[in-house]
């Protein structure tokens, strides 16, 4: 069944309902090994939620999801092994590790709760430091004395903990300093380089979309209304929606406004 | 998704073809010092802003950009001083009115427009209330006029059907509708600076289009004198007339927005438009232009506070606070080693070097 053209993942018309309200309706996406695929849409669209069941932390009414041609195991050593190939990096670094921690402590906790920290574990922490560019924090640390790109640096390392094939960034850089959002987004581009990482990326910066993806989904109040190739959708969007986000970015110079001035000061 | 710009409004309002009014006042900012305890936020900031135009004040977290939000509104927290320094609105130094002027001031001088519209909207007073609340507390209305100024108020930023609005409590309403009623409140006395504290940040884009469509609408209407905070640069190229740059509580560099962008001397307003305008250019899997490091959270009382993340840096810049120089018309620069514009390479001023050298 795995073979090399099966994707990674595999939602297959996923529904979801929290009470009478149906956040997810027949929703389908596809992510490669080794592949980023971009979620946008707007805030309600459903996008955190079908995180949420990519992850296992939600569950699901109707549809499949598939990994690697098969659906996720449920119990026993199987689905240890599952959780371990599954990563996650949430948007607020603030609010996703426990100020109290020190960094090696945040991220030997995976490797803990795998009962693989005795072997090797030290060094395996070191060395995911030292990839995600933290390696002259040290690991004694304090969490609450990090700035927010550090400390992003670490939930990275932390997802990387169990050497996952896919990880799940839910708005990995919403939350940073300007100057700081790079340098995260060229961290997760240069580990899915050189480990083959796919990603489900979660975000609703086009500007991003357009730089990281191999595959964007568009969601609109929880459905899917355009996937496809990302040059495909956010360069010749056939949606209605699409098209309404794709207009709404903003322009990238004072000369190339896009809010049209009716009769003010504003004209270069 | 709104209601048309032509849109009946419940007032008689004038018509949309009369000349353009000016509600906004100069704005002059001068030497504004500003500590939380022995924690010195901002620094010698000072910059203008012309009536009826808008000024982006840009940074990231620990620039003192909301600091300097929340003390022309006079809402700094207890426990913070303002050191030095003037904010003068309209002629009148907010920075040192007290009692009934201070109390006037707000809303009438200074209007604050927040993040947050949730959080600043009261979560079990109906719309109507909050809004008419203004009017009869504020212009001692009686409530039938309050409330049908409310009802005038809403339809004038374009909210559909404000009877109905006037009745809903915030939870009830989209981001984008809430933060249409902020800034209907924020506009009820047509203050004659409005301070937006990222008031579309927390919008989906889509919806922060439309709203700050709207904003500069009503200042095309009203001639709203705007201090915008914001770290997004497409949300600068949009609405700016002009600039200043903050880094670690010290002013950097303030200019129009055209000279800003075109040619920006500060390295650190060079970098920031680097990485901004990299996110858009390059390639598909292309590295980010990213500046290393991260911005600092103590400011340094002496130096140029971006020295640790500029490649530009040397002995000079961690040793002496780089003045703010009028480099060109109105183009103020605080660097020891601006950027050239031609070349983009270092303005030599060896004399300068040679004399504060010997430092550090």
């Amino acid at each position: 069944m795995s073979s090399v053209d099966t994707p990674l993942v595999e939602v297959r018309s996923v529904s979801k309902s929290f009470g009478s309200a149906k956040v997810l309706d027949g929703v389908s996406l596809l992510v490669e090994r080794g592949k980023t695929t971009s979620l946008v849409g707007e805030s309600g669209s459903g996008k955190s939620t079908l995180a949420r069941i990519v992850t296992g932390l939600e569950t699901f009414d109707s549809g499949e999801l598939l990994f690697s041609g098969a659906p996720r195991p449920r119990r026993g050593k199987a689905a240890r092994e599952f959780r371990r190939t599954v990563g996650v990096v949430l948007q607020d670094p603030y609010d996703s590790i426990d100020p109290r921690f020190t960094v090696g402590e945040v991220v030997a906790e995976p490797l803990r709760a795998q009962k693989r920290y005795r072997a090797g574990g030290k060094e395996r922490v070191r060395e995911l430091l030292d990839q995600c560019g933290m390696s002259e924090v040290g690991t004694d640390a304090h969490v609450h004395r990090l700035s927010g790109g550090q400390r992003q640096r670490i939930c990275i390392a932390r997802a990387l903990a169990t050497d996952p094939d896919f990880i799940v960034c839910d708005e990995p850089t919403s939350a940073l300093d300007v100057s700081v959002q790079a340098q995260i987004l060229n961290l997760l581009l240069r580990l899915q380089r050189e480990r083959g990482l796919a990603y489900l990326f979660i975000t609703h910066d086009i500007d991003v979309v357009r730089r990281i993806s191999d595959r964007v989904a568009v969601m609109h109040r929880g459905r899917i209304v355009e996937s496809g190739s990302a040059h495909d959708v956010t360069q010749n969007p056939q949606d209605a929606y699409t098209q309404r986000l794709l207009s709404a970015v903003l322009g990238s110079s004072p000369h190339t406004r896009k809010l049209s001035y009716p009769y003010s000061s504003h004209t270069s | 998704m709104n209601a048309p710009s032509g849109a009946p409004s419940a007032t008689a309002g004038g018509p949309a073809t009369a000349a353009p009014r000016v509600i906004g006042s100069d704005v002059v900012v001068s030497d504004l010092s500003i500590s939380y305890g022995s924690y010195c936020a901002v620094r010698d900031v000072g910059f203008e802003i012309k009536a009826g135009t808008t000024m982006a004040l840009v940074g990231e977290s620990g620039s003192g950009k909301s600091t300097i939000a929340l003390a022309a509104s006079r809402l700094l927290p207890r426990g913070t001083t303002i050191d030095s320094g003037s904010i003068c609105v309209n002629g009148r130094d907010v920075v040192r009115m007290q009692g009934n002027e201070l109390r006037e001031m707000r809303g009438d001088t200074v209007a604050y427009l927040a993040q947050d519209a949730l959080a600043a909207l009261n979560p079990v007073v109906r719309i109507g209330r909050q809004v008419s609340e203004i009017y009869s507390v504020r212009g001692g209305d009686r409530k039938a006029v309050a409330e049908a100024k409310a009802i005038a108020a809403l339809a004038q930023v374009n909210i559909n059907d404000p009877e109905r609005v006037v009745r809903m409590y915030p939870h009830q309403l989209s981001g984008g509708m809430r933060q249409r009623v902020m800034i209907a409140m924020a506009l009820a006395f047509e203050p004659a600076l409005l301070i937006a504290d990222e008031p579309t940040t927390a919008l989906d884009v889509t919806v922060q289009a439309e709203i700050l469509q709207l904003i500069v609408d009503l200042q095309a209407r009203n001639g709203l004198t705007c201090l915008w905070i914001t770290h997004d640069m497409s949300v600068v190229a949009e609405m700016a007339d002009s600039v200043t740059v903050l880094y670690g509580g010290r002013m950097l560099e303030s200019s129009d927005v055209y000279s800003m962008f075109d040619t920006p001397r500060q390295p650190y307003t060079r970098k920031l438009l680097d990485c901004f305008a990299s996110g858009r250019s390059a390639k598909p899997k292309e590295a980010f232009s990213a500046i290393p490091g991260s911005p600092s959270a103590h400011s340094t009382t002496t130096g140029c506070p971006f020295a640790s993340r500029c490649d530009r840096a040397d002995d000079v810049c961690v040793s002496e606070t780089p003045r703010s120089v009028e480099l060109a018309p109105d183009h103020w620069v605080a660097c020891h080693h601006p950027l050239d514009i031609e070349t983009e390479d270092d303005v030599k001023t060896p004399a300068l070097a040679a004399s504060r050298g010997g430092q550090s």
